[in-house]
Protein backbone atom coordinates (compact mmCIF):
# COMPACT_ATOMS: atom_id res chain seq x y z
CA UNK A 1 0.00 0.00 0.00
CA UNK A 2 2.68 2.45 0.95
CA UNK A 3 4.42 1.79 -2.31
CA UNK A 4 1.47 2.96 -4.36
CA UNK A 5 0.95 6.03 -2.21
CA UNK A 6 4.58 7.00 -2.44
CA UNK A 7 4.77 6.54 -6.16
CA UNK A 8 1.70 8.63 -6.89
CA UNK A 9 2.61 11.33 -9.42
CA UNK A 10 3.21 14.70 -7.89
CA UNK A 11 3.68 13.22 -4.44
CA UNK A 12 6.32 15.05 -2.42
CA UNK A 13 7.97 11.92 -1.06
CA UNK A 14 8.03 10.33 -4.47
CA UNK A 15 9.69 13.47 -5.79
CA UNK A 16 12.30 13.41 -3.06
CA UNK A 17 12.96 9.75 -3.66
CA UNK A 18 13.22 10.35 -7.37
CA UNK A 19 15.51 13.27 -6.76
CA UNK A 20 17.78 11.14 -4.61
CA UNK A 21 17.89 8.45 -7.27
CA UNK A 22 18.57 11.02 -9.96
CA UNK A 23 21.46 12.39 -7.95
CA UNK A 24 22.92 8.94 -7.47
CA UNK A 25 22.44 7.89 -11.05
CA UNK A 26 23.04 10.99 -13.08
CA UNK A 27 26.37 12.21 -11.91
CA UNK A 28 27.43 9.72 -9.29
CA UNK A 29 29.91 8.18 -11.65
CA UNK A 30 28.09 4.85 -11.52
CA UNK A 31 27.95 4.68 -15.28
CA UNK A 32 24.91 3.65 -17.26
CA UNK A 33 22.18 2.02 -15.25
CA UNK A 34 21.31 -1.21 -17.00
CA UNK A 35 17.60 -1.63 -16.56
CA UNK A 36 15.99 -4.73 -17.99
CA UNK A 37 13.08 -2.56 -19.08
CA UNK A 38 13.48 -0.03 -21.82
CA UNK A 39 11.61 2.61 -19.83
CA UNK A 40 11.32 2.84 -16.09
CA UNK A 41 7.68 2.30 -15.29
CA UNK A 42 5.87 5.19 -13.80
CA UNK A 43 8.31 7.91 -14.64
CA UNK A 44 7.15 10.34 -17.25
CA UNK A 45 8.87 11.72 -19.13
CA UNK A 46 11.73 9.27 -19.58
CA UNK A 47 15.03 11.14 -19.40
CA UNK A 48 18.37 10.56 -21.08
CA UNK A 49 21.41 12.61 -20.15
CA UNK A 50 24.53 13.08 -22.21
CA UNK A 51 27.74 14.77 -21.22
CA UNK A 52 30.35 16.60 -23.27
CA UNK A 53 33.38 18.55 -22.06
CA UNK A 54 31.47 21.77 -22.81
CA UNK A 55 27.89 20.94 -21.93
CA UNK A 56 25.30 18.69 -20.36
CA UNK A 57 22.57 17.55 -22.73
CA UNK A 58 19.24 16.52 -21.25
CA UNK A 59 16.54 14.81 -23.32
CA UNK A 60 13.05 14.43 -21.87
CA UNK A 61 10.78 12.20 -23.95
CA UNK A 62 7.48 14.02 -23.53
CA UNK A 63 5.34 13.58 -26.65
CA UNK A 64 2.07 15.34 -27.32
CA UNK A 65 2.51 18.35 -25.09
CA UNK A 66 1.61 21.91 -25.84
CA UNK A 67 4.94 23.78 -25.49
CA UNK A 68 3.07 26.51 -23.57
CA UNK A 69 2.23 23.96 -20.90
CA UNK A 70 5.84 22.96 -20.44
CA UNK A 71 7.97 24.45 -17.68
CA UNK A 72 11.73 24.20 -17.48
CA UNK A 73 13.32 25.75 -14.38
CA UNK A 74 16.73 25.95 -12.80
CA UNK A 75 17.10 26.62 -9.13
CA UNK A 76 20.30 26.15 -7.14
CA UNK A 77 21.75 23.50 -9.38
CA UNK A 78 18.51 21.61 -9.86
CA UNK A 79 16.90 21.43 -13.25
CA UNK A 80 13.20 20.67 -13.21
CA UNK A 81 10.91 19.82 -16.09
CA UNK A 82 7.21 19.96 -15.37
CA UNK A 83 3.95 20.19 -17.23
CA UNK A 84 0.72 18.51 -17.94
CA UNK A 85 -0.52 16.09 -20.50
CA UNK A 86 -4.26 15.91 -20.76
CA UNK A 87 -6.00 12.69 -21.50
CA UNK A 88 -7.91 12.79 -24.76
CA UNK A 89 -9.64 9.49 -24.14
CA UNK A 90 -13.41 9.59 -24.39
CA UNK A 91 -15.64 8.34 -21.61
CA UNK A 92 -16.29 4.65 -21.79
CA UNK A 93 -19.91 3.91 -22.53
CA UNK A 94 -22.13 1.41 -24.26
CA UNK A 95 -20.83 2.51 -27.62
CA UNK A 96 -17.23 3.28 -26.70
CA UNK A 97 -14.77 0.60 -25.56
CA UNK A 98 -11.24 1.33 -24.42
CA UNK A 99 -8.91 -1.60 -25.09
CA UNK A 100 -5.59 -0.04 -24.12
CA UNK A 101 -4.84 2.88 -21.84
CA UNK A 102 -1.07 2.87 -21.57
CA UNK A 103 -0.22 6.48 -22.34
CA UNK A 104 0.57 8.78 -19.45
CA UNK A 105 -2.00 11.42 -18.56
CA UNK A 106 -1.87 14.06 -15.86
CA UNK A 107 0.71 16.44 -14.49
CA UNK A 108 4.35 15.50 -14.19
CA UNK A 109 7.61 16.79 -12.77
CA UNK A 110 11.13 15.47 -13.05
CA UNK A 111 14.16 16.91 -11.32
CA UNK A 112 17.79 16.52 -12.28
CA UNK A 113 20.78 17.69 -10.33
CA UNK A 114 23.24 19.51 -12.53
CA UNK A 115 26.98 19.10 -12.13
CA UNK A 116 28.84 21.81 -10.22
CA UNK A 117 30.36 23.40 -13.29
CA UNK A 118 26.97 23.93 -14.98
CA UNK A 119 26.27 27.55 -15.90
CA UNK A 120 22.62 28.33 -15.09
CA UNK A 121 22.76 31.49 -17.20
CA UNK A 122 23.48 29.53 -20.35
CA UNK A 123 20.66 27.04 -20.77
CA UNK A 124 18.72 26.47 -23.93
CA UNK A 125 15.58 24.38 -24.27
CA UNK A 126 13.86 23.25 -27.45
CA UNK A 127 10.84 21.05 -28.08
CA UNK A 128 10.98 18.94 -31.18
CA UNK A 129 9.27 15.69 -32.23
CA UNK A 130 7.97 15.31 -28.69
CA UNK A 131 11.37 15.59 -27.03
CA UNK A 132 12.45 18.44 -24.76
CA UNK A 133 16.14 18.95 -25.41
CA UNK A 134 17.86 21.05 -22.76
CA UNK A 135 21.43 22.08 -23.33
CA UNK A 136 23.31 23.36 -20.30
CA UNK A 137 26.73 24.89 -20.93
CA UNK A 138 29.54 24.26 -18.50
CA UNK A 139 31.70 27.04 -17.08
CA UNK A 140 35.05 27.43 -18.78
CA UNK A 141 37.60 25.42 -16.88
CA UNK A 142 39.94 27.61 -14.88
CA UNK A 143 42.95 28.18 -17.06
CA UNK A 144 46.33 28.46 -15.39
CA UNK A 145 47.36 32.06 -15.80
CA UNK A 146 50.78 33.50 -15.54
CA UNK A 147 50.96 36.71 -13.63
CA UNK A 148 53.62 39.04 -14.77
CA UNK A 149 55.86 40.67 -12.18
CA UNK A 150 56.63 44.22 -12.92
CA UNK B 1 41.48 3.27 -28.46
CA UNK B 2 39.93 0.16 -26.99
CA UNK B 3 37.55 2.41 -25.08
CA UNK B 4 36.32 3.90 -28.29
CA UNK B 5 35.79 0.45 -29.78
CA UNK B 6 33.88 -0.57 -26.70
CA UNK B 7 31.57 2.41 -26.81
CA UNK B 8 30.89 1.90 -30.51
CA UNK B 9 29.95 -1.67 -29.74
CA UNK B 10 27.67 -0.58 -26.93
CA UNK B 11 26.06 1.94 -29.18
CA UNK B 12 25.40 -0.72 -31.77
CA UNK B 13 23.81 -2.94 -29.17
CA UNK B 14 21.62 -0.13 -27.96
CA UNK B 15 20.56 0.75 -31.48
CA UNK B 16 19.49 -2.85 -31.91
CA UNK B 17 17.12 -2.69 -28.95
CA UNK B 18 13.54 -1.92 -29.74
CA UNK B 19 11.11 -0.13 -27.48
CA UNK B 20 7.42 -0.91 -27.35
CA UNK B 21 5.55 2.38 -27.67
CA UNK B 22 2.75 3.12 -25.21
CA UNK B 23 -0.66 3.16 -26.91
CA UNK B 24 -4.29 3.99 -26.29
CA UNK B 25 -6.84 2.04 -28.30
CA UNK B 26 -10.47 3.13 -28.43
CA UNK B 27 -13.33 1.64 -30.40
CA UNK B 28 -16.56 3.44 -31.11
CA UNK B 29 -19.51 2.83 -33.42
CA UNK B 30 -17.71 3.68 -36.60
CA UNK B 31 -14.13 2.58 -36.08
CA UNK B 32 -11.00 2.25 -34.02
CA UNK B 33 -8.62 5.03 -32.97
CA UNK B 34 -5.07 4.14 -32.00
CA UNK B 35 -2.81 6.71 -30.37
CA UNK B 36 0.89 5.90 -29.94
CA UNK B 37 3.71 7.75 -28.20
CA UNK B 38 6.79 7.90 -30.41
CA UNK B 39 8.92 10.70 -28.97
CA UNK B 40 12.06 11.61 -30.86
CA UNK B 41 10.87 10.14 -34.14
CA UNK B 42 10.88 12.62 -37.02
CA UNK B 43 8.06 12.31 -39.54
CA UNK B 44 10.27 10.84 -42.23
CA UNK B 45 11.49 8.06 -39.94
CA UNK B 46 8.02 6.80 -39.06
CA UNK B 47 6.36 3.80 -40.68
CA UNK B 48 2.73 2.88 -40.13
CA UNK B 49 1.86 0.10 -42.53
CA UNK B 50 -0.99 -2.34 -42.93
CA UNK B 51 -0.14 -5.66 -44.48
CA UNK B 52 -3.12 -7.97 -44.70
CA UNK B 53 -4.51 -8.01 -41.19
CA UNK B 54 -1.31 -6.79 -39.54
CA UNK B 55 -0.59 -3.23 -38.55
CA UNK B 56 3.06 -2.38 -38.08
CA UNK B 57 4.21 0.78 -36.35
CA UNK B 58 7.91 1.47 -36.47
CA UNK B 59 9.99 4.57 -35.91
CA UNK B 60 13.62 5.49 -35.42
CA UNK B 61 14.60 7.98 -32.77
CA UNK B 62 16.81 10.75 -34.15
CA UNK B 63 18.08 13.20 -31.56
CA UNK B 64 20.27 16.22 -32.00
CA UNK B 65 23.45 15.24 -30.23
CA UNK B 66 26.35 17.40 -29.21
CA UNK B 67 29.87 16.75 -30.37
CA UNK B 68 31.73 14.18 -28.29
CA UNK B 69 28.67 13.35 -26.22
CA UNK B 70 28.74 10.40 -23.86
CA UNK B 71 25.59 8.96 -22.36
CA UNK B 72 25.61 9.18 -18.57
CA UNK B 73 22.01 8.26 -17.85
CA UNK B 74 19.51 6.53 -20.10
CA UNK B 75 15.95 5.59 -19.31
CA UNK B 76 15.10 5.37 -22.98
CA UNK B 77 17.43 2.58 -23.99
CA UNK B 78 17.13 1.79 -27.64
CA UNK B 79 16.77 3.91 -30.70
CA UNK B 80 13.81 2.24 -32.37
CA UNK B 81 10.12 1.91 -31.58
CA UNK B 82 8.27 -1.09 -32.90
CA UNK B 83 4.87 -2.63 -32.27
CA UNK B 84 2.66 -4.92 -34.28
CA UNK B 85 -1.10 -5.29 -33.98
CA UNK B 86 -3.50 -7.77 -35.49
CA UNK B 87 -6.52 -6.18 -37.05
CA UNK B 88 -9.84 -7.79 -37.72
CA UNK B 89 -11.66 -8.13 -41.00
CA UNK B 90 -14.43 -5.66 -40.36
CA UNK B 91 -11.95 -2.78 -40.38
CA UNK B 92 -11.55 -0.95 -43.65
CA UNK B 93 -7.84 -0.19 -43.69
CA UNK B 94 -8.02 1.43 -47.12
CA UNK B 95 -9.84 4.34 -45.49
CA UNK B 96 -7.55 4.74 -42.50
CA UNK B 97 -6.16 8.16 -41.68
CA UNK B 98 -2.98 8.99 -39.82
CA UNK B 99 -1.69 12.16 -38.21
CA UNK B 100 1.68 12.56 -36.53
CA UNK B 101 2.47 15.57 -34.39
CA UNK B 102 4.91 16.22 -31.54
CA UNK B 103 5.82 12.55 -31.37
CA UNK B 104 2.23 11.31 -31.14
CA UNK B 105 0.70 9.15 -33.87
CA UNK B 106 -3.07 9.11 -34.23
CA UNK B 107 -4.45 6.43 -36.48
CA UNK B 108 -8.13 6.14 -37.30
CA UNK B 109 -9.32 2.96 -38.95
CA UNK B 110 -13.01 3.00 -39.84
CA UNK B 111 -15.18 -0.07 -39.89
CA UNK B 112 -16.36 -1.25 -43.26
CA UNK B 113 -19.83 0.02 -44.08
CA UNK B 114 -21.37 -3.42 -43.84
CA UNK B 115 -19.81 -3.92 -40.41
CA UNK B 116 -21.18 -0.72 -38.93
CA UNK B 117 -23.91 -1.23 -36.40
CA UNK B 118 -27.42 -1.06 -37.70
CA UNK B 119 -30.72 -1.82 -36.27
CA UNK B 120 -32.39 -4.89 -37.60
CA UNK B 121 -36.08 -4.61 -37.96
CA UNK B 122 -38.04 -7.44 -36.57
CA UNK B 123 -40.95 -8.26 -38.75
CA UNK B 124 -43.97 -9.65 -37.15
CA UNK B 125 -46.29 -11.99 -38.92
Amino acid sequence: MYQSILSAPGDLFAELDRLRREMQQSFGGLGMPSSIRAVTRGSFPAINIGSTPKSVEVYAFAPGIDPDKLDVNVDRGLLSISGERRSDLPEESGEVSIYARERFAGSFKRVISLPEDADPSRIEARYRDGVVHISVQRHEPAQPKRIEIR
Amino acid sequence: MSDRKESAKQEQQRAGMTIMPAVDVVEDRTGITLTADLPGVPKDRLTARVDGETLLIEGDIALETAEGMEAVHAEMQGMRFRRVFTLSRELDTSKSEAAFRNGVLRLRIPKAEHAQPRKIEVKVG
